[in-house]
């Protein structure tokens, strides 16, 4: 996974609360069982009008957005199915960095295991980012743009999966032998957890 | 952590395996359950890496989402491109050595509907699925939620997933619930007064008098949407009537004995970081108005103010009654409502009557398998049938639209289901969600109709 430590550029305003991920990458633009081909399908509700001609209304449709790296939004960004495809489609665009309200709790896991950055700020400072050149610094959990600078909460063992660009099963995988011993002792105390193969 | 807990903290607990470095926890995970739409990406992915699945015999898969619905149906489905998901997820399950549940084995169905029903889920577990509405199955007294791919993945080729502890929340509904007025006016009326983002952060647990007198069933339908509330999960405190319903289903044990499952439930004096009271009698049949289920209202109420946006997407200005507002489809299915008692309840107030002859569209669609079975040995299907509904194979149907079954863009359907999303059940679509009952009174006025004025 590539690191995430610092990412400078122009925020994009999507500015709504509870945008779904059904809004994000819809279900019949997820074609196939793979993880690509999706950027086409972002947003396609409102990116695109009748015969999927770009909308010129739909923020990343409008030539200072189109390749903006960081999206802003409002509160519960990500709501509703958990399809990973979601981040897989934001990101295969060129989003790094969400800054909303808030998330909804799988999108922002997803976000982390896509070497995506979520970011909850207040509702001023996400507005105040709107179309601004925007610098975001994962190590330092800062915002900064037009000579304001604002700080983000995050947990230490994500903020770690990022910053160096963690493989999360292979981490665990270290973690093997706790995890083997904890499964015998748990056998024993509630086999009923513990099935037959009868595939 | 001593003193008194809370159920989400005591199975938390129970399946901490070590803390990262980080101040992570590696949760163990006792329960995988894949779909057709998520669950062969993750498979193909692992098998791509390299990695197999730690214990096949604990991971399990389900054709439910793409499906075809439609009577005698196979591997073709009229999603474009979805029997790829079908074959796929199959062969993927036969390689991982997991248990698969096919598209015309008997036991097929919805898996938030037939984990429950197989005893697949049970007190205490930690269950996951690559599938938001997970949660459903937490009315069991399972921590039960649901993950992307990625985390799936990686609960399959661990058996672990790293973690921080979630908030806890409790919801005590007070004194009981009115006639015609179920679970799912619960959960919307917790929507409306709280926000889809009230929830966030929180594992909820649901408590109180009117949450104890819900059946099974009607436990799955509240839990069932507290992902829309943008919680972690819900989670019901198990008792006799959980313990009599699972005993002897195929995965569970035949009895309940002892102190591990007399213990599931919070103590006294237990803290919540958050804790909200509602009046279950006080509480009306719902339904969403907008196009998030926090724009939800009671049946006979007008609309709010509400985002500009939302308004034009459903075509319904402020002040406007919904009740009486035409509608074109109506739907009863979905992990929400599409359980026996969910038919029966529809059932009782369709009897001997007819759908509107301006209803374009009317359908059942079972949760499951075995639900199609007990309702036709009931003779609901006749019932639906006689009043002209279709009767379906199960599936999520049109719970979700994926390019195949749907309808003009600007229909307004009225549905079973959780999610009134813009463009949920296909590109312009107008969602109004609702309980059985309500479903069933408004296709037969052929308009949005409160369920207590049809006796
Ligand atoms: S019925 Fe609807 S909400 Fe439930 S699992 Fe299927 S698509 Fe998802």
């Amino acid at each position: 996974m590539t690191p995430f430590t610092t990412l400078t550029g122009i925020a994009a305003p999507l500015l709504r609360d509870n945008v779904d991920t059904d809004a994000i990458i819809p279900s019949r633009e997820m074609k196939s069982t793979g993880r690509t081909g999706l950027a086409d399908g972002l947003f396609a509700p409102w990116r695109y009008s009748e015969g999927r001609t770009p909308n010129p209304d739909f923020v990343l449709n409008q030539p200072d957005f189109a390749r903006a790296p960081i999206l802003l939004s409002g509160t519960n960004f990500g709501c509703g199915s958990s399809r990973e495809h979601a981040v897989w489609a934001l990101a295969e665009h060129g989003i790094r960095c969400v800054i909303a309200e808030s998330f909804a709790p799988i999108f922002a896991a997803n976000c982390i295991r896509n070497g995506l950055l979520p970011v909850v700020m207040p509702q001023e400072a996400v507005r105040a980012l709107t179309g601004q050149m925007v610098t975001v610094d994962l190590a330092g959990q800062s915002v900064s743009a037009n000579g304001q600078s604002w700080t983000f909460a995050m947990d230490a063992e994500p903020k770690a999966m990022l910053l160096e660009g963690l493989d999360a099963i292979d981490l665990t995988l270290k973690s093997l032998p706790d995890i083997d011993r904890w499964t015998r002792e748990d056998r024993a105390a509630r086999p009923w957890v513990y099935l037959e193969n009868n595939a | 952590m001593t003193g008194p807990r809370t159920l989400v903290d005591k199975i938390w607990d129970a399946h901490l395996v070590s803390q990262t470095a980080s101040g992570a926890s590696l949760i163990a995970i006792d329960r995988v359950f894949l779909h057709e739409r998520t669950g062969a990406s993750a498979l193909k992915s692992m098998a791509a890496a390299g990695r197999p699945v730690r214990d096949p015999a604990r991971v399990f898969a389900v054709m439910d989402h793409i499906v075809d619905t439609r009577p005698g149906r196979g591997d073709q489905t009229l999603m474009p491109g979805g029997q790829a998901f079908i074959t796929e997820t199959r062969e993927a399950a036969l390689a991982a050595g997991i248990t698969l549940f096919d598209v015309t084995d008997l036991d097929q169905g919805i898996t938030h509907v037939i984990s429950p029903e197989l005893g697949i889920v049970l007190p205490g577990l930690t269950l996951v699925a690559p599938d938001s509405h997970t949660c459903t199955q937490g009315a069991l007294g399972a921590l039960a939620w649901g993950i992307g791919s990625s985390e799936a993945e990686h609960a399959m080729a661990t058996g672990v997933l790293r973690l921080s502890r979630p908030k806890t929340m409790r919801v005590t509904f007070t004194g009981s619930l009115a006639p015609h007025v179920s679970a799912k006016d619960m959960a919307l009326h917790l929507l409306a007064t709280h926000g889809a983002g009230g929830g966030a952060g929180h594992a909820v647990e649901f408590a109180g008098p009117a949450v104890a007198a819900l059946d099974m069933e009607a436990r799955m339908t509240l839990c069932n949407m507290a992902t829309e509330f943008a919680a972690m999960t819900g989670i019901i405190a198990p008792d006799e009537l959980t313990f009599d319903w699972l005993a002897g289903r195929r995965y569970a044990p035949l009895q309940f004995d002892g102190p591990v499952w007399s213990d599931l439930k919070s103590d006294d004096g237990a803290r919540f970081d958050r804790e909200i009271v509602i009046d279950a009698s006080s509480i009306a049949p719902m339904i969403s108005w907008g196009t998030s289920p926090e724009h939800s209202i009671a049946v006979d109420a007008v609309v709010p103010q509400g985002p500009d946006r939302a308004h034009s997407y459903v075509g319904l200005e402020p002040g406007v009654r919904l009740a009486g507002t035409p509608i074109d489809v109506a739907f009863i299915g979905s992990c929400t409502n599409s359980r026996l008692s969910d038919l029966r309840r529809a059932a009782a107030l369709v009897k001997g009557r007819r759908i509107a002859a301006s209803i374009k569209a009317a359908l059942v669609v079972p949760g499951s398998s075995a639900v199609k079975r007990a309702a036709e040995a009931e003779g609901l299907d006749q019932i639906f049938r006689d009043a002209g509904f279709e009767w379906r194979e199960s599936g999520c149907s049109l719970c979700f639209y994926a390019g195949g079954e749907g309808f003009a863009p600007g229909s307004r359907t009225i549905s079973t289901t959780n999610r009134n999303f813009e463009g949920r059940q296909g590109p312009g679509i107008r969602t109004h969600i609702a309980s059985p009952e309500t479903v069933a009174a408004s296709a037969l006025a052929g308009a949005i109709a409160d369920p207590r004025r049809l006796s």
